[in-house]
């Protein structure tokens, strides 16, 4: 910066401290920024209540007036500078309150609609014979439930085991393409893998085949790199002091591994995979390619159509039949139970990594 | 589990116990599988969608050739990801911003597990609210829209009345890769030296200039690199598309009628269940071109996010 010593044009009264200038010259008063929300705020709840405007024009008009007042008067007494750094402010956090607008809606849409088929006979009953009201969703959680479960009993083992390998074994090339494409899968569309999966069982078992296996082989596509780059992560805390105290005592390297990284992070290792499972039991597109949809219970993965909960949801909204709003509200029932179960996933997975992480002491 | 291996020890080397051959050979080995599955991926995808490749133009769906199929669906796709990315990645790293610089520290964390659940909503949940919620809101803004800003040629309408409009299935992606993107670039802010913003702040600069002189070019690879990543995914977004966007028509650049093109993937899940023989490889084949361009974009994401973990050892 250019030197600022400004020669001012009375002399300074010498005895005042700080030559008479107040130490909060060239600042805004304190709280005046809040004051001035609340007051933008109040104005914009004004307009909202009396004068009848619709909600969303009054809280855009609120903020854009706070903007606005405290951008000029902060540049008015405490110069450009400052002004950006209150207007910068002011933009961030209002980017954070517009993003939760969508998160606090679509919660509140699915749990007022959904809620209105919570009874008894939409978790006991299947589709089997229902054209209007009625009907439950029992075949579909539990084709959700062995999809899902098949498809975590394919890709826990090979992902931790290609994690084990990146972090104990891996050196060189291979190493390295596999890091790579491990990382390049998880972008793979959930369609394709879809499409994938329906190409690999039309070869074996010709055109048009459904059934629940190729949707977990489907998943298990989108889920082993999620489970891969948690598994590595969590084996990369693990301190290489244990791993040589375990060799120190002429333990083999596979028991070490078995005995001594595995057990150390597990906890980690739980959570990834839980939210790798969360992460795949809410998808929708390649079960609708691969699995299919049908109206009874089919619990046998190796035949025929299986229908789980997000397939349902869609196709109750997408061809509703007859009586529309009996279709509609399975479907935001579905799409309900579907958000919970997500919602439990994430949360529990917290919470192992809370409750089983290792003691440190 | 293969029997043990019998290949003798060599000389002067410790002898490696049949364990940790088993152990190392099967961890490799699942390492090689995914190599595997994914080229199998590409192998499946190309012998399925040959017959449609190899196919006269009269046999596809539309009766005019493979190209001319996939190209309205291909220009779709792009414009509603990249649309979806420029409204996304400024807001994106803005509430990154938010969380790593403004919030308080005590409430911080709490903040990034909010915008995270976000990114655990199904996107089915997310097409259903799409079409019930949000459509309907902007059925007003974009009559408004295309009566005083007609003459751009996003908005030059005639609007949709149900609003299930390209518009919407813009703001749903944009809406679904926010947390994708937000928590790699916060990953980044977080890491920022902490030497240089102390650095920043103490010859005087506001909190603003602090982030702009230090936070932002730290971050500038992780935030190209994370909008790579929500590119791939806006561009394989399915459900929420399929669901949301109700229109049928060429290249457009109108926004806000309802003759859009569908986007690749959203054409696949409203096709393939009622579609058989030749029309089926002609999905498979979209789904090819789709995959096709979603791993080069990821490949470019990675590779650059990749080359600022090669910077960071020299901090």
């Amino acid at each position: 910066m250019s030197t600022s010593l400004t020669t001012p044009e009375q002399d300074p009264d010498l005895n005042a401290p700080l030559g008479g200038v107040s130490l909060t010259a060239g600042q805004l008063p304190r709280g005046a920024a809040p004051a001035t929300l609340v007051a933008a705020g109040l104005a914009g709840l004004l307009l909202w209540l009396l004068a009848d405007w619709a909600i969303v024009p009054c809280a855009l008009l609120a903020a854009a007036a706070y903007v606005v007042i405290v951008y000029t008067w902060s540049r008015a007494v405490e110069g450009p500078r400052k002004a950006t750094d209150r207007f910068v402010t002011a933009a961030v956090s209002g980017a954070f309150l517009l993003a939760l607008l969508p998160l606090v809606s679509v919660i509140v849409t699915v749990v007022s609609r959904g809620v209105v088929r919570f009874d008894a006979e939409f978790f006991s009953y299947s589709m089997v014979g229902v054209s209007g009201e009625g009907g439950g969703i029992y075949h579909a959680m539990m084709g959700t439930l062995i999809i899902t479960g098949l498809a975590a009993l394919i890709s826990v083992p090979i992902g931790m085991l290609t994690a084990i390998y990146l972090v104990e074994y891996g050196r060189g090339k291979l190493a390295k393409a596999i890091t790579f494409f491990v990382d390049v899968m998880t972008g793979i569309p959930s369609i394709v893998a879809g499409l994938f999966a329906y190409a690999l069982f039309v070869m074996i078992f010709g055109p048009g085949v459904r059934m629940g296996f190729a949707g977990a082989v489907a998943l298990s596509v989108l889920m082993i790199p999620t489970v891969v780059r948690s598994t590595e992560e969590m084996l990369k805390l693990v301190p290489n002091e244990l791993r040589e105290a375990s060799y120190a005592l002429a333990v083999p390297k596979w028991r070490t591994i078995v005995k001594v990284v595995l057990p150390t992070a597990l906890a980690g290792i739980a959570t990834g995979v839980t939210l790798a499972i969360a992460r795949v039991i809410g998808e929708t597109a390649p079960l609708l390619v691969t699995a299919g949809l049908t109206d009874g219970d089919n619990f046998d993965p190796f035949e025929g159509r299986m229908t789980t909960l997000s397939v349902f949801s869609y196709y109750e909204y997408q061809s509703p039949g007859l009586f529309a709003e009996a279709a509609y509200d399975r479907a935001w029932g579905a799409a309900l139970v579907l958000m919970i179960i997500v919602m439990v996933l994430n949360l529990v997975a917290r919470a192992i990594s809370k409750l089983f992480a290792p003691k440190t002491r | 589990m293969a029997s043990t291996t019998e290949a003798p020890p060599r000389k002067n080397r410790v002898p490696r116990r049949p364990g940790d051959r088993i152990f190392a050979g099967v961890s490799t080995g699942s390492g090689v599988l995914i190599l595997v599955a994914l080229a199998g991926v590409a192998v499946f995808l190309v012998t399925e969608a040959w017959p449609a490749l190899t196919a006269s133009a009269e046999e596809i769906p539309g009766g005019e050739g493979l190209v001319l199929y996939i190209w309205p669906l291909l220009f779709g796709t792009l414009i509603s990801a990249v649309l979806a990315l420029v409204i996304a990645v400024p807001l994106a790293v803005a509430i990154a911003l938010f969380i790593t610089h403004y919030a308080p520290r005590s409430i911080a964390r709490a903040l990034g597990y909010i915008i995270d659940l976000l990114a655990a909503v199904p996107s089915i949940i997310f097409g259903l609210w799409g079409m019930n919620v949000l459509a309907p809101i902007t059925v007003d803004p974009a009559s408004w829209l295309s009566e005083h800003l007609g003459w751009i040629p996003f908005f030059a309408g005639p609007p949709s009345s149900t609003g299930r409009t390209m518009f919407v299935a813009i703001l749903v992606l944009a809406v679904m890769v926010l947390p994708i993107i937000t928590a790699v670039v916060r990953e980044a802010f977080m890491q920022t030296p902490q030497l240089h913003q102390e650095a920043a702040l103490a010859i005087g600069a506001t909190r603003w200039e602090m982030i702009r002189m230090a936070a932002l070019p730290f971050g500038r690879s992780s935030i190209i690199g994370a909008s790579m990543l929500g590119l791939g995914r806006a561009l394989g977004e399915t459900m929420a598309v399929a669901m949301v966007l109700s229109a049928s028509g060429g290249v457009s650049l109108n926004l806000i009628s309802s003759d859009n093109p569908p986007t690749i993937a959203a054409n696949i899940a409203l096709q393939f269940p009622e579609s058989s023989g030749i029309a089926i490889n002609t999905l498979i084949a979209s789904g090819l071109v789709l995959f096709a361009i979603t791993l080069a974009v990821n490949m470019i994401a990675r590779a650059v996010i990749n080359r600022r973990k090669d910077f960071d050892g020299a901090n």
